[in-house]
């Protein structure tokens, strides 16, 4: 009787979830064009793809530069903020609101703000030459050199409050005799943070550094929607390239081996940091 | 004396947020004001106060998006989305924290784990089999996966709430002669609603603004959500960004009212677990 009450979703989640996942890695070693017969080759897709296929290793690449990127820059914005926010009260609610909207729309409207504002010619760049600041209208999402890099702060700058707002819940719960035991003891404001604030909010940090390292592998929205992986495959993502190699090739047991690629990378990611928290380095 | 020398030193940190608050909220901005202008107007002002203002953009763009039907969509997947997650979770929820079924530990770990399969696994042989169970495209198929992939959040969210809470008012019922189906409509659901309006909006708002599903499982304009029919929409109407504007500013006006209504819900259950990129 109790199971009668979970079979239903359990069911659901396994033919949508489960199954496909296990089958995916079944298809991962065929040639299939996902109609008709798929022709077991064995490891062939794997081969190609590390040691044949130039756009997947550039993709890969970009994706462990995206990684380095959402691990640091986001991170490094959130904890200063929230430690500034943290000592604020007039107007405290009214900002913490104002940060974590941008977290609340909809990747394709933040992409289309974006193209806006980087737009050489009718960007951001264009109306600070009007006042008197010159050489920043560039066509950033345009230029191979740039593209990336773009699309990363695009996509930091609706994530990184949300970061900003979960760390600064975690130091609320630091209890404040703790701040008052570090007065005593003559600490300034940085050895305060050091060895008050960033112990007290450790766990959270840790977390989301874990959950940045899998989804940095994962990312698709704000690429497919800016560029589309370009100009030139400059901003080629994996996941870009496994929706490319599936959808518009019909590479299915290909696309199916970037896929199980993705999620093994994901999953070492994963298993890194669990392995770091069981050694002691977390709390 | 001592209060306002406490006051000044937070005059860097006042400034420092606010330059950063114009950056969260000015590119925003800048959307609602193109959104007013006309085509003449942005192309030599792209980023300042509207000098006429134009709001016929929001009819053309109301028409040429179509957005009496993709908001329609986008409403219908995410009303049929958060009921069947909220009912079929909301059961796996009750038994899990009331009925100790056997072996639920291992269920827990079970949805922990398996929860975390990513989208790009199995996209392709969902896919496939969606085709040939004739789902491919039509609104039940999206609706089928939606439930599927937010399920586990909503387990976990409405496992632990249900768990904070003490058995007494259904003993109660109970001792009163209630039966199990009473006091599963009479008592918990009741005192469920604050978790239900959490869960609900956090499927909601993930279900309105979800992109990269739709894209690759709806082919037909007339079942698109806003989401996808709108990046369509750009494509096509790529330089005329009062009207894209428009139809940006559309898209949001309801996400942003409810967060602002009920932005407390909004945090709590975003900060909790819908957590993603």
């Amino acid at each position: 009787m109790p199971w009668l009450f979970i079979a239903p979703i359990t069911l659901l989640h396994l033919v949508v979830v489960v199954g496909p996942s296990v089958a995916g890695m079944y298809y991962s070693l065929t040639e299939w064009s996902g109609i008709g017969k798929a022709e077991f080759v064995g490891l062939d897709n794997f081969r190609e793809l590390f040691f044949e296929d130039r756009n997947f290793l550039l993709a890969l690449r970009h994706n462990l530069m995206w990684l380095a990127f959402f691990l640091t820059v986001p991170f490094a914005m959130a904890l200063a903020v929230a430690t500034l926010l943290a000592q604020v009260r007039i107007g405290s609610m009214a900002i913490r609101t104002a940060f974590f909207i941008p977290y609340v729309l909809p990747s394709v409207v933040v992409a289309s703000i974006w193209r806006m504002l980087l737009d050489p010619r009718l960007g951001f760049g264009v109306a600070l030459e009007n006042w008197g600041i010159k050489g920043l209208a560039y066509p950033y999402l345009g230029d191979k050199n740039t593209a990336l890099a773009a699309i990363a702060f695009v996509d930091n700058w609706h994530w990184w409050g949300f970061l900003m707002i979960l760390f600064l819940t975690a130091m609320q719960s630091i209890p404040s005799d703790l701040y008052d035991a570090a007065k005593i003891d003559g600490a300034n404001r940085w050895q305060e943070f050091l060895h008050v604030t960033l112990p007290g909010i450790r766990p959270t940090v840790f977390f989301m550094l874990m959950m940045t390292a899998i989804w940095s592998f994962l990312v698709f929205d704000y690429v497919w929607i800016l560029t589309h992986g370009g100009p030139a495959g400059s901003s080629e993502m994996l996941a870009t390239y496994l929706y490319k190699q599936a959808f518009q090739r019909f590479e299915a047991g290909y696309g199916a081996a970037i896929g199980i690629t993705m999620s093994a990378i994901a999953g070492v990611m994963a298993t890194i940091f669990v392995l770091l928290r069981r050694r002691g380095w977390d709390v | 004396m001592f209060k306002k020398k406490g006051r000044s030193r937070l005059i860097p940190n006042y400034i420092i947020l606010i330059l950063l608050v114009c950056l969260a909220l000015g590119p925003i901005l800048v959307l609602f004001f193109n959104s007013l202008k006309s085509f003449t107007d942005l192309g030599t002002n792209p980023i300042g106060l509207p000098r006429v203002i134009l709001i016929e953009n929001y009819v053309n763009a109301w028409v040429q998006g179509e957005f009496a039907t993709t908001l329609t969509n986008s409403l219908i997947y995410v009303v049929f989305t958060v009921a069947g997650v909220l009912v079929l979770g909301g059961m796996a929820a009750y038994s899990l924290a009331r009925l100790d079924p056997p072996g639920d530990n291992f269920y827990l770990v079970y949805m922990l784990t398996l929860s975390t399969l990513p989208f790009w696994l199995y996209v392709i042989p969902l896919f496939i089999m969606w085709r040939n169970l004739g789902l491919l495209d039509t609104r039940a198929g999206l609706i089928i996966m939606y439930i599927a992939f937010n399920s586990p959040f909503a387990i976990f969210l409405l496992r632990s709430f249900l768990m904070s809470l003490s058995r007494d008012f259904e003993d109660a019922a109970r001792v009163d002669g209630a039966n199990e189906w009473q006091v599963m409509t009479r008592v918990v659901i009741p005192i469920m609603w604050p978790a239900f309006l959490t869960v609900g909006l956090v499927v909601g708002l993930g279900v309105w603004s979800e992109f990269q599903a739709a894209l690759i499982f709806l082919q037909r304009d007339e079942l698109m959500p806003v989401t996808t029919s709108y990046y369509n929409f750009t494509q096509r109407f790529g330089r005329d960004w009062s009207l894209t504007s428009a139809g940006a500013v559309m898209m949001i006006a309801p996400v942003l009212a409810l967060f602002l209504a009920l932005q407390r819900q909004f945090v709590t259950g975003l900060t909790q677990g819908g957590i993603k990129l």
